[in-house]
């Protein structure tokens, strides 16, 4: 992945404005997060393939922290911590924000088809 | 070694094998034991994307399967991929899990299986697997059960447990499971770096840590 630029993932999130989306949206701290740490606990959640349309998207923040909403019909979606960005080869948009281990904290992608399971 | 002896291993992610068990299975490799590992998924919502990141949430399934196959082709061992999806397996129903395994194992008829030990491996696909394996162990007659060794990864997990029955200093195999750890590139920097806590070498760390490894012997009360 690379750093994430502002005006080239609103380039590309305005292409999937109004039209039928499958997004993967995930936040997590790990699995043994409460395992290393007594006075942690594991958090997460996770959702793939949701189908959403949604009439606008927008990215704010800076390379600390961006943050990425897309307002649905009749709700939001959002994620924060985003930092990195890959196009990939099914013209996928992959958001993620890492740790300084590389660890994923958070990622949000976007799909005009399914996943894959 | 005795007469057709086969030991399966089932755990739910690629690296659990290695970390977990690598030594033990070497060891039983080196007696000339056939091992099945009956991994239940590609470990597709692992944390670790490498340092620095070469992989996504949607390229991680594909490397770590490469990288379990890897892992299984150096621990020289038979690999059965059961195709479920990381974290779910809790979700999964017991019945039809154990009904899945035991369905290899009937086939296979293992006289040793190495699980997780359920309510004690911290993770809930460790859990879920491992007491699925062991029901599905339990639908044997006891006289054709393979006896059950599990991997208990709790901290004062000796609290509850007592110390475990089997306990194996696996350094006349190190170097076949570090090969095995390394195996798993995407994780193995991130979960040995995790190690790396002080001053000392991380070959030492890893040498301390993992040159250990100890299971609980199942025991089927027949009621």
């Amino acid at each position: 992945m690379e750093k994430i630029k502002a005006r080239l993932i609103q380039d590309y999130l305005n292409q999937f404005v109004d039209r039928p989306v499958y997004i993967h949206l995930e936040t997590t701290n790990g699995a043994y997060a409460t395992h290393h740490n007594r006075e942690a606990y594991n958090v997460g959640a996770f959702i793939r393939n949701a189908q959403v349309t949604f009439s606008q998207a927008k990215i704010s923040g800076d390379e600390k922290s961006y943050r990425v909403g897309l307002k649905t019909g009749n709700g939001w979606v959002y994620a924060e911590g985003l930092r990195d960005y890959q196009i990939d080869q099914h013209k996928r948009l992959l958001l993620a924000g890492h740790d300084d281990q590389g660890r994923l904290l958070v990622t949000l992608e976007l799909s005009l088809q399914p996943f894959t399971n | 070694m005795k007469k057709d002896e086969h030991v399966v291993v089932i755990f739910p992610h690629p690296d659990d094998e290695a970390f977990g068990a690598a030594g033990t299975i070497a060891r039983f490799r080196k007696q000339g034991v056939p091992v099945t590992y009956l991994c239940g998924t590609l470990g597709e919502m692992g944390r670790n994307m490498g340092n620095p990141t070469f992989a996504t949430r949607e390229t991680l399934p594909e490397i770590r399967q490469q990288e379990l196959m890897n892992a299984c082709r150096s621990l020289d061992i038979n690999l059965e991929q059961l195709g479920y999806r990381d974290k779910t397996l809790e979700f999964e129903d017991q019945d039809r899990l154990a009904t899945h395994l035991f369905r290899y194992l009937e086939k296979i008829k293992p006289t040793l299986v190495i699980t997780h030990y359920p309510g004690y491996a911290v993770h809930p696909d460790h859990d879920a697997f491992g007491a699925a394996a062991i029901e599905a162990v339990n639908r044997f007659e006891p006289n054709q059960r393979p006896e059950v060794w599990a991997l208990a990864i709790k901290k004062d997990k000796e609290k509850d447990l007592g110390e475990a029955d089997l306990q194996f200093d696996i350094t006349d195999t190190f170097e076949d499971k570090l090969a095995a750890i390394v195996a798993h590139k995407s994780q193995a920097s991130g979960i040995l770096g995790g190690l790396n806590q002080g001053p000392a070498s991380l070959d030492q760390i890893v040498k301390d840590k993992l040159s250990h490894e100890a299971f609980y012997q199942w025991s089927f009360n027949e009621v």
